[in-house]
């Protein structure tokens, strides 16, 4: 015993110290993290976020410098508040709240304590911010516009919120992020990579060096430039045509997909969304509920597409063979169908082939097709869930796959569809039930966006491209292959031809006989939209949309472009103007009917606006 | 030479521990103190050549030391021990005061700890005594003039302050348990510690009624034996007063930091600036350090200076820091087969007086590991003492150095007279 017990007092204490630094060492892994916290400063190099030019090469987006008050809320030392909270312009209860908002964030990571000062007050503050401890100003780019359309293309970028923080750890609070359109798009192409920079401190959390040498240092990397397929000059005058009223235009390249303007009105300037009153201005566009110009029309505005539509009717007739172009259909101003039921036309010619039906937007002519589509197969659903995959082949009823962060995919109604109203099997439905569909009214629902994309499909005699807004990402010369695939529809090429046709005397002797342009063989389909809006609960009718859908030249076509204006009527009144005086524009770079477009400039479509709003009754179709 | 002329067989084996650990040390030493990056490898104003050169010096002690012949520690053990009490008392009148404590004389830019030289001598002494034929360690007189020898350097060393120092003594009675002190001082020393621990830990009241459950507990296993009920009580009577004077020296006697010390041990509180600065940043430290550490000289905290100290008393956070597990774990077992490689030579020795001799040796390095390691880990309350070969300072290695060779020496001197 006496010759052992301090031997084995030596030996279990060397087992407890080997546990003890199991235990601190590998165990417990928490000081790892807590020894970076003492000893490593992350500083980060914020690269110039990437530029953007239009198909042209203007510029359109460029950066300007920001500068941003952070703070290290553990290094602030006691300081002379009064003096400031004068110099940054704030009060002493917003100093408190701010820093105590930074602390519960992270006492030893920065946060942006006055976001985005400009140049002038940056002069100012950077001879005086030695003295404050724990405060430093971060520079910063902002964005700077070159051109005050385009907001809805372009987007925005403002600081990140806490929920992408956590998701995506590059971020870390303060930075900015691209928040809507191609600045979300596009945010990895145009960030570029921010260089990070760890520095060793001590105890006193004085520098010391990098860490490591630098060998974990990176160096930032510039945000890459792109093109976009924007024609600026086009998207500009598609703003300035819209003025006073609401809608939008997609116009497209048919033989690439590129997307020539996309315009959403209301529009405003993007300016107004950088700098430090970028969240009151937003939050003013954003809550303007009635007049909604944060919300973009092109994209996301799901409407029946009126008699647009016709002309995939006729298509998919012409496919299925349950039609020849020459044969005639009578319309005694309308379509009897049912116990009794009418779909009314208007008055024209009588009897009408294709061409005629289509340049004409006979009802009559198109319910007829349309109800032997869906009777040529057995039951009504076969019927409908064919015709709907023909509309499928154009991309319709299914999100385009724009570049874009928003989009919605209308609806192409299948046979579920109906069997879920109906009732099926319990009560039967026919294809006269669902005979609105073939006028582009009923349950059909398309974005102007999907109507440009088929008009482009048409126009290039039966294949499209995905509608895509990048051009070209600099530096890696390239554009996502999805861009470049050519999509074929299942309707023939040999189809086209009558049916452009008719969209060729929609303007020579049809609907829109007024619009022609001078010099250039147009095609295009005027459109009347029905619409309704519930006020107190009733279901009201308002004032139809002018729709129109158009391309040009026939052969060869450069631009497809479908219009949308609501509650602006018949389809040549507005949407059909504003589409001849874009396809002329674009393509001959001036317009010769300067009496035409004074009318669209100074059209106002606001009275008709403030109806539904005005609490009294109105009358509609004036 | 002597050293040539006799067939001497020196132990190997605890001749490379040494060397490894002072080795070891001194690359963890370079580390810690490396802060200028600029200074020259022989600048003279750096730690780190400092040591290298202290190093170098003891080599020529150990050379003398085992030049000299083994009787002389024996015959001279008494007259050592005095010079070495007298050194200390020096202090009272010549000391240094460096860092607050006046622990040192000082020699131009050099100054030398008397009292890291007093534990060699102490444990000389010591063994002289207690070796000599007519010291009985079963006798009180014995015993007394034992612990006289123990506690005087002790007493000397105290009021300089370095109440750790003089800590160490206390390793001193490992040896006269060995020689036959009775168990009875260990287990009362042990219980005196468990009883002051707990009674800071739980409080007056709990320990109380833990006393009174085990004396009943007692009573009732051993009814059949008729116990002295008058006895027990005393037992229980004594505790108790105990665990109230400790409460009452604690609140009372001791010092506001000494109170925090023990308290942030015993988790009572938690203050990772102030005063448990120095415990949570060598935990953060060690912690670090990982399966294989961050590598040499690449430690972020002891670049920073995070750890006070870190190339005396906290150099092991050094080790952990940059060695991690693998590092901290050889270090511990270098310390480990240092010290059972003296306790089974000491219990090989022929001579009484050697093998004294060298289980305190063993008990003294002991202790200095066993606090060290304690307090750098986080597990006992900071005490300033060295972690032996390790920390920076010339007067601590050689008096390590002086400790570990003597017995070397009488070691090998067992193969030679015979």
């Amino acid at each position: 015993m006496r010759k052992i017990l301090l031997l084995s007092i030596v030996i279990i204490t060397g087992l407890v110290f080997i546990g003890r630094l199991f235990y601190l060492q590998i165990y417990d892994t928490s000081f790892q993290k807590l020894s970076e916290n003492n000893a490593i400063n992350i500083i980060y190099d914020y690269p110039q976020r990437g530029y953007m030019f239009d198909r042209n090469g203007v510029l359109l987006v460029s950066n300007q410098p920001s500068y941003d008050v952070m703070v290290i809320p553990r290094e602030v030392k006691p300081l002379d508040t009064l003096e400031f909270c004068d110099l940054l312009k704030i009060s002493k209860e917003n100093f408190t709240t701010i820093l105590k908002k930074a602390r519960a964030y992270s006492p030893r990571i920065p946060s942006p304590f006055i976001p985005q000062l400009n140049k002038e007050e940056y002069a100012y503050l950077s001879e005086k911010m030695h003295k404050y401890e724990g405060f430093y100003i971060q520079k910063r780019s902002l964005r700077e516009y070159s051109v005050n359309h385009s907001a809805n293309v372009l987007g925005f970028i403002a600081e990140v919120n806490n929920a992408i923080i956590k998701k995506d750890p590059y971020y870390q609070i303060g930075e900015l992020i691209g928040k809507q359109g191609i600045e979300k798009q596009y945010e990895q192409v145009l960030r570029g990579v921010k260089g990070v920079k760890y520095i060793q401190k001590d105890r006193f959390n004085r520098d010391i060096g990098p860490f490591k040498e630098g060998l974990f240092d990176t160096l930032p990397e510039r945000g890459k430039d792109i093109t976009l397929t924007i024609d600026a000059e086009l998207q500009a005058y598609g703003e300035a045509l819209f003025i006073n009223k609401r809608g939008g235009i997609v116009a497209i390249e048919p033989s690439s997909g590129e997307i020539l303007a996309l315009v959403s009105a209301p529009y405003y300037d993007p300016s107004l969304l950088v700098g430090r009153e970028r969240s009151r201005n937003y939050t003013k566009l954003y809550y303007d509920s009635i007049a909604k110009p944060t919300y973009d029309r092109g994209l996301n505005g799901e409407y029946p597409p009126g008699s647009p539509f016709k002309a995939l009717t006729a298509l998919i007739g012409l496919q299925e063979n349950v039609i020849d172009a020459k044969e005639t259909v009578y319309c005694s101003e309308g379509y009897r169908y049912g116990r009794g039921k009418i779909l009314g036309c208007h008055l024209h010619k009588n009897s009408l082939a294709m061409a005629g039906g289509i340049a004409n937007s006979c009802n009559t002519y198109f319910c007829v097709v349309y109800k032997r589509i869906i009777e040529k197969y057995p039951s009504p659903q076969e019927g409908i869930d064919n015709w709907r995959q023909h509309l499928s082949s154009f991309g319709l009823g299914d999100y385009v796959g724009i570049d874009m962060p928003s989009g919605r995919r209308g609806n192409i109604p299948s046979s579920n569809y109906y069997n879920k109203i109906y009732d099926y099997p319990n009560r039967k439905w026919y294809a006269a039930a669902t005979i609105s569909n073939a006028i582009g009214q009923g349950e059909v629902l398309l974005t102007p966006m999907q109507m440009a994309s088929f008009t482009a499909a048409i126009a290039n005699r039966g294949f499209f491209y995905k509608p895509h807004l990048i051009k070209n990402i600099h530096e890696v010369d390239t554009i996502p292959s999805k861009y470049k695939v050519k999509k074929r529809t299942t309707i023939d090429p040999q189809h086209f031809e009558p049916v452009i046709e008719g969209m060729n005397d929609v303007y020579n002797y049809g609907t829109a006989t007024s619009l022609k342009i001078p010099d250039i063989e147009i095609c295009g389909k005027t459109g009347t939209a029905e619409n309704y809006t519930k006020i107190d609960g009733k279901r009201v009718q308002l004032t139809d949309h002018s729709v129109f859908i158009a391309f040009a030249p026939k052969d060869n076509p450069k631009i497809a472009i479908s219009v949308f204006v609501e509650n602006g009527y018949w389809g040549s009144r507005w949407a059909g103007r504003i589409a001849s005086l874009m396809i002329e524009k674009y393509l001959k770079g001036t317009i010769t009917r300067t009496d035409m477009e004074n009318v669209v400039l100074q059209g106002s479509l606001e009275a008709e606006y403030a109806k539904p709003l005005s609490s009294e009754p109105f009358k509609i179709n004036q | 030479m002597l050293l040539g002329k006799r067939k001497t067989r020196f132990d190997w084996l605890t001749i490379i521990f040494y060397i490894a650990l002072v080795g070891i040390g001194w690359i963890n030493i370079y580390s810690a103190s490396l802060n200028d990056s600029t200074a020259g490898f022989f600048d003279m104003s750096q730690v780190y050549t400092k040591q290298l050169l202290f190093i170098f010096l003891s080599f020529f002690l150990i050379l003398f030391i085992l030049a000299i012949d083994a009787k002389f520690y024996e015959r001279f053990a008494s007259v050592i021990f005095i010079v070495s009490l007298l050194s200390l008392l020096g202090l009272f009148v010549f000391g240094k005061n460096i860092n607050g404590a006046t622990s040192w004389y000082s020699f131009g830019s050099f100054s030398v700890q008397p009292s890291e030289f007093a534990k060699a001598a102490a444990a000389l002494a010591l063994s002289k005594y207690v070796s000599d034929i007519q010291t009985n360690m079963q006798e009180f007189k014995h015993q007394l003039r034992s612990f006289l020898i123990i506690a005087l350097p002790a007493v000397f060393i105290i009021p300089q302050p370095d109440p750790g120092s003089a800590l160490i003594y206390a390793a001193l009675i490992f040896p006269l348990y060995r020689e036959g002190l009775h168990a009875v001082y260990l287990l009362l020393g042990f219980f005196i510690v468990a009883l002051f621990i707990s009674t800071l830990a739980f409080g007056v009241l709990w320990v109380t009624l833990g006393i009174l459950l085990i004396v009943v507990l007692l009573l009732f296993m051993n009814r059949k034996k008729r116990p002295h009920i008058l006895k027990y009580s005393a037992i229980a009577i004594a505790c108790i007063s105990f665990a109230f004077s400790v409460s009452y020296i604690f609140n009372n006697v001791f010092e506001q930091r000494h109170r925090d010390r023990f308290n942030i041990v015993l988790g009572k509180e938690v203050d990772t600036k102030g005063i448990g600065y120095n415990t949570n940043q060598s935990e953060i430290a060690i912690g670090s350090g990982g399966w294989f550490g961050k590598g040499w000289t690449q430690g972020t905290q002891t670049k920073g200076n995070f750890v006070p100290e870190q190339h005396t008393d906290y150099i092991f956070s050094t080790v952990g820091e940059e060695w991690g597990f693998a590092g901290s774990v050889l270090v511990v077992l270098l310390f480990l087969g240092l010290i059972t490689r003296i306790l089974l030579l000491a219990e090989r020795q022929k001579g009484q007086f050697s093998r004294i001799y060298g289980y305190s040796v063993a008990s003294i390095l002991f202790f200095h590991f066993f606090v060290n390691i304690g307090m750098v880990s986080g597990l006992f309350p900071t005490v300033g003492i060295p972690l032996p070969f390790f920390s920076y300072g010339g007067s601590g290695l050689w008096g390590f150095t002086i400790l570990v060779f003597i017995f070397v020496k009488l070691d090998a001197s067992n193969f030679i007279n015979k």
